[in-house]
């Protein structure tokens, strides 16, 4: 019951501050919701018992790229984007495209649903009850998945090194 | 009680928001942002994979579909400034300069 009643409140937060998101003028009214939305979305990690995950939501995510966001909000104008139109002219099509999406994804999960149902209780095997979630998802990183993780690693600084190139290039108005 | 099929759906409903959100808005960040939102999406579904099937392998990639988001992330913003520089503005309307 308890799962229940979190699993709802949880939805309910990151879906309505989802649409929130996607469709208020002001973008720092955005940037707020897509944080409430990120929270909640940890708050459903944990209810799957991710807690690593959870955490990893909060630092990054709220932590790192929301306020990452904010900050790029603040280096450029957003007042004037305010009275700007906010909608494509193509927002008849791209509704109607939506629509066909979300047809496609609920029949898929219509088709799907037997074998979606969470099984009543299953028992974790001896050694990963004994292993917490965060011991699980490091061991899993360092052994089998060491390679992706170091390849990770060199995204990142790729990124870094691209964000910084891409936000210093010189108009040619300075030159 | 909660199954995988809640969410599934819940993860389809935020991925279905974040698509609009990208067809539909004419502001850069929003598109940025709703492209963060199809990540959290595609995130609930692989942990909710993992745990409905007591294996730790989708928790690590979703550690690594963080890992990307935070490097687009990064790599976006660099490109929203670096336009703004350029033509003033967070319309994508008027980004034309690559169009055909």
């Amino acid at each position: 019951m308890l799962e229940l009643i979190l699993f709802y409140t949880f939805g309910t937060i990151a879906v309505v501050s989802a649409i929130l998101v996607i469709t208020r003028h002001n973008v720092v009214h955005s940037a707020a919701f897509l944080g409430a939305t990120l929270f909640a979305v940890a708050g459903i990690f944990l209810t799957l018992h991710a807690e690593f995950l959870a955490g990893v939501q909060v630092i990054v995510y709220v932590g790192g790229i929301l306020v990452l966001f904010v900050f790029v909000i603040m280096l450029i104008a957003v007042e004037r984007s305010v009275h700007e139109r906010q909608y494509n002219r193509q927002w008849r099509i791209a509704l109607i495209t939506s629509a066909i999406l979300i047809v496609e994804i609920a029949y898929g999960l219509y088709r799907g649903r037997d074998s979606l149902i969470l099984p009543p209780f299953v028992a974790p095997p001896v050694a990963a009850a004994a292993a917490g979630n965060s011991e699980q998802v490091g061991t899993a990183l360092y052994t089998s998945y060491l390679l992706p993780f170091e390849i990770a690693s060199i995204l990142l600084l790729v990124a870094i090194v691209g964000a910084v190139v891409l936000a210093k290039r010189r108009t040619p108005a300075e030159d | 009680m909660v199954t995988t099929f809640h969410y599934l759906l819940l993860g389809a409903a935020l991925f279905t928001i974040g698509v609009i959100g990208v067809l539909t808005r004419r502001n850069i960040m929003i598109i940025l942002m709703s492209i963060e939102l199809m990540m959290n999406a595609v995130n609930i579904n692989l942990i909710a994979f993992s745990n409905r099937l007591q294996q730790v392998t989708g928790q690590v990639f979703a550690i690594f579909v963080i890992t990307v988001a935070a490097a687009e992330a990064a790599v976006g913003l660099g490109i929203v400034i670096a336009m703004f520089k350029n033509k003033e503005t967070m319309n994508v309307n008027e980004i034309d300069l690559m169009k055909w």
